[in-house]
């Protein structure tokens, strides 16, 4: 994360590093796109079970098999990251004001960009934790990436997100470092800003997910 | 068109000190966009001789019925490598060679906006291109075709090694991509020179945009088809599984969502090299620069909307049929917008007929016979005549080596000599301009022939007796007659690097800025920071456009007796690549790679990414 010298002219009077992660996001669309089309594409197409949002109960076992998606367990996970974008936008705003003095203890609590970032990384990793939890007890109630179409699309599609978050929690971490062995100021806020919008992608991308994997039958 | 205020003496030696350091460890560690241009021009080049040795095997297999020469094994390995190579190894790095050495040069800039992630994609394009290539001579190369259609690629019906190689490889040399199109997307939003204007912009460069904004939006497609092509071969997953359920066109149309706008990844920056050259050569502007501008946006957009006409037989029924026929003669226009563009610029121009300009009419000429074809093959009853005919195969080499390749020449014909400071000999030139010219309609013409009569695609060999005999023979003198071309063309490049006549700032009176700085450029390009009113400032600019012009054609001084500030040289991005490359080998041999490879990424990612990029400003 080294700083580019300030020095240099643009022709937008953007930092280039804000207008490249721009484009990365607009990458990163196609490829989810690609991801949840699919899964779309291949919904109610699996030839057994277990289903997303019907039982099942498989013709030569006689096993029964629940409508596998937990949507209230789910909500709660979604929930947490949503509010991991609010922590998000609070840890930018900290560091951008980081030379303003504080004259309250709320102005201390929200001029904290150590507190902030580390609620916004322990958000995405509880999200995480929330999403090990369920791939677990899928597979224990009978669905891995191999099990049918929803299977392979359903894990996929998730996964990466799932590591997509991962990603973003390390780079976090990464920022928290350097806050803890420098501080984070107002000159750094670039970083952070573009660490932000990248978060809020992946968020925005989980919105997308919970309702059409989940919420929608 | 006067000529240009700018001294066009020659200086007495080539290469002078300021442009930059010498010795191997140099150019490991660049992060000079021309050293990485030049770079890619090389690897780019040997990778077309690979793939055209492997069109002669293949031309030499077919050149008469019931030949022998390679086993039908060996000829799908040899087809498919062949169309892989000369696509993701050879054009289009051919291309990124052009975008690196010329945007920034075209747009006044000092370098690209993340030199370091340069170089990245440059390792990154060498570690891939090797490792889908070495294969082939272990024959066990990729044999399912360019496009590698499920299920036949699928474990079940490919169980080797061999698609393996093409999944990862593909999947590195996209990554490569991806991080050049954010790079020069970026560049050439925000690095442009006080008064570069988007409308100012040299075509090649606005061509080149256009085909970042492909780059960004198409391959993350294929990276997800080719993912789920990986996780059915690794582990098991059902997403090309048709007994699963799975759809059989998924795959398809994944594939050609990417693959559709890939042809005119392809084809675009031919294009802007194109529209450099008429104009140089005309000595006039280019015709109707915004709407040469629109009409490439045009093509880039509709490029999205014609996927499916790649999959007529596969009976997608008459309502996406007729939409997908209909998209694609519309993209026609634009095309032929273009086409009658050009040759509104030769009009009434007094034209020099150099090597380059002539290639660069044979990419008008030719470039037309494959757009009249395509248009042709956009009706689907047609379409179902010649799909997986030979044919299709003259269609798209019609489009892809007379226009793509054509422009590619006219494009380093034009620009050697400011790569390199030094001119290719024309008469040379001129030899191999006509050997390939009359050799590449003789290889692609006769197979608009060869597939009226019925001639299948990817056919190892034939019977006698059906007519395709002389067709093929003709194509194969045709083939032999591009290998004679290409040999002195390689003669021709590395005599006259050494021993070309001396070029000077601006050897063909052309009129955009890249033509205002000595040749080869200093390593810091511009010594002062042009200021751009006009779109031909050496031929159209006022006084201010002259006097910076004349300000950064002299030369002599190295970076630091300028006191311009350069980025550090730096080995971190080939590590990075390298340890992405063990990752992706991990795959295929042993798992503990994978976690070495993933090692080696992440610490030297670090180090690169808090280490400073240049010396610190004062």
């Amino acid at each position: 994360m080294s700083a580019p010298a300030a020095h240099h002219y643009t022709a937008t009077g953007l930092d280039s590093r804000k207008i490249a992660i721009w484009a990365f996001i607009g990458s990163e669309c196609m490829l989810f796109a690609s991801l949840i089309s699919t899964y779309l594409i291949y919904k109610g197409r699996s030839r057994v079970g277990p289903f997303p949002h019907e039982t099942w109960v498989d013709p030569t076992s006689g096993h029964h098999f629940h409508a596998i998606l937990n949507i209230p367990v789910t909500s709660a996970s979604t929930f947490t990251l949503l509010m991991s974008s609010l922590f998000m936008v609070l840890a930018l705003s900290a560091v951008q004001n980081k030379n303003v003095p504080k004259r309250t203890t709320s102005d201390r609590i929200l001029g904290s960009s150590k507190l902030w970032l580390w609620a916004t990384a322990l958000a995405g990793s509880t999200f995480l934790g929330f999403q090990a939890f369920e791939f677990t007890s899928f597979v224990h109630e009978g669905l891995t990436i191999r099990t049918n179409l929803f299977g392979s699309s359903f894990f996929t599609l998730t996964g990466f997100h799932g590591a997509h978050v991962t990603a973003g929690v390390i780079w976090l971490l990464t920022l928290l470092s350097i806050d803890y062995r420098r501080g984070l100021g107002p000159n750094d806020a670039l970083n952070v800003d573009i660490a932000a919008l990248y978060w809020h992608f992946v968020d925005v991308v989980w919105i997308a997910i919970f309702t059409l994997v989940y919420l929608i039958k | 068109m006067t000529s240009t205020a700018v001294p066009t003496t020659a200086p007495s030696h080539a290469e002078p000190a300021y442009v930059g350091q010498k010795g191997v460890w140099s150019w490991l560690t660049t992060v000079d966009h021309k050293r990485i241009g030049t770079l890619y021009l090389y690897t780019a080049l040997t990778f077309f001789l690979i793939g055209g040795l492997e069109a002669e095997m293949l031309r030499i297999q077919l050149q008469g019925p019931n030949r022998h020469f390679v086993s039908a094994e060996l000829y799908n390995q040899l087809f498919t490598m062949h169309g892989t190579t000369m696509i993701f190894l050879a054009i289009m790095p051919l291309s990124a060679a052009f975008f690196n050495f010329l945007i920034p040069l075209q747009i006044g800039a000092r370098d690209v906006a993340f030199p370091r992630l340069n170089a990245f994609s440059y390792w990154v394009y060498l570690f891939g291109g090797i490792f889908i290539t070495l294969p082939i001579l272990f024959q066990v190369a990729p044999n399912g075709g360019w496009f590698g259609y499920v299920p036949l690629t699928t474990r079940q019906f490919s169980a080797g090694i061999n698609i393996d190689f093409w999944v990862i490889g593909l999947q590195i040399l996209g990554i490569s991509s991806l991080a050049a199109a954010f790079n020069f997307i970026t560049t050439i939003i925000n690095l442009r020179a006080p008064g570069m204007t988007l409308m100012r912009m040299p075509m090649f460069t606005w061509m080149a945009f256009v085909v970042q904004f492909l780059l960004v939006l198409a391959f993350p497609v294929i990276t997800i088809a080719l993912v789920f092509l990986l996780f059915d071969r690794f582990f098991g997953t059902n997403f090309y599984e048709i007994n699963a359920g799975a759809d059989p066109l998924l795959w398809q149309h994944l594939f050609w969502i990417f693959g559709h706008p890939e042809v005119y990844i392809l084809i675009l920056p031919a294009f802007g090299l194109v529209s450099e050259v008429l104009p140089t050569y005309s000595g006039k502007p280019l015709f109707g620069y915004p709407v040469m501008v629109y009409s490439g946006i045009l093509i880039g957009v509709l490029g999205f909307g014609v996927w499916a006409h790649h999959m007529f037989a596969v009976g997608m029924g008459p309502i996406a049929d007729s939409v997908f026929a209909l998209s694609t003669m519309l993209i026609g226009i634009p095309t032929g917008v273009k086409i009658f563009n050009w040759m509104a610029t030769m009009a009434q121009g007094s034209i020099r007929y150099t090597t380059s300009m002539k290639f660069g009419i044979a990419l008008v000429a030719l470039f037309t016979i494959g757009g009249i074809s395509g248009v042709m093959h956009s009706s689907p009853p047609a379409d179902l005549q010649q799909t997986d005919t030979y044919f299709i195969v003259a269609h798209f080499h019609y489009v892809l080596f007379g226009g793509s390749i054509m422009g590619i020449f006219a494009g380093i014909y034009h620009y050697f000599p400011k790569i390199t400071g030094r001119l290719l000999n024309e008469k040379l030139g001129s030899w191999h301009f006509w050997i390939n010219f009359v050799g590449m309609n003789l290889t692609f013409f006769p197979m608009h022939f060869s597939g009226m009569l019925g001639m299948p695609r990817r056919i190892y060999t034939y019977d006698a007796g059906q007519g395709w005999d002389t067709f093929n023979l003709m194509s194969s003198i045709g083939a032999y007659m591009l290998a004679v071309a290409t040999l002195i063309f390689i003669y021709n490049f590395f005599t006259s690097r050494k021993r070309g006549e001396i070029a000077g700032p601006n050897p063909w009176h052309a009129g955009t800025l890249e033509w205002s700085i000595p040749s080869p450029p200093p390593e810091y390009n511009f010594a002062v920071l042009p200021t751009v009113t006009s779109r031909y400032p050496l031929w159209e600019g006022n006084e201010t456009d002259m006097e910076s012009a004349r300000l950064n054609s002299q030369e002599g001084k190295s970076a630091e007796e300028m006191g311009i500030i350069l980025p550090y040289n730096t080995i971190k991005p080939l590590i990075v690549a390298l340890g992405l490359i063990i990752m992706f080998c991990g795959l295929i041999t042993t798992r503990v790679l994978i976690f070495v490879g993933a090692a080696t990424l992440v610490v030297s990612l670090y180090t690169w990414l808090l280490s400073p990029l240049e010396p610190e400003h004062h």
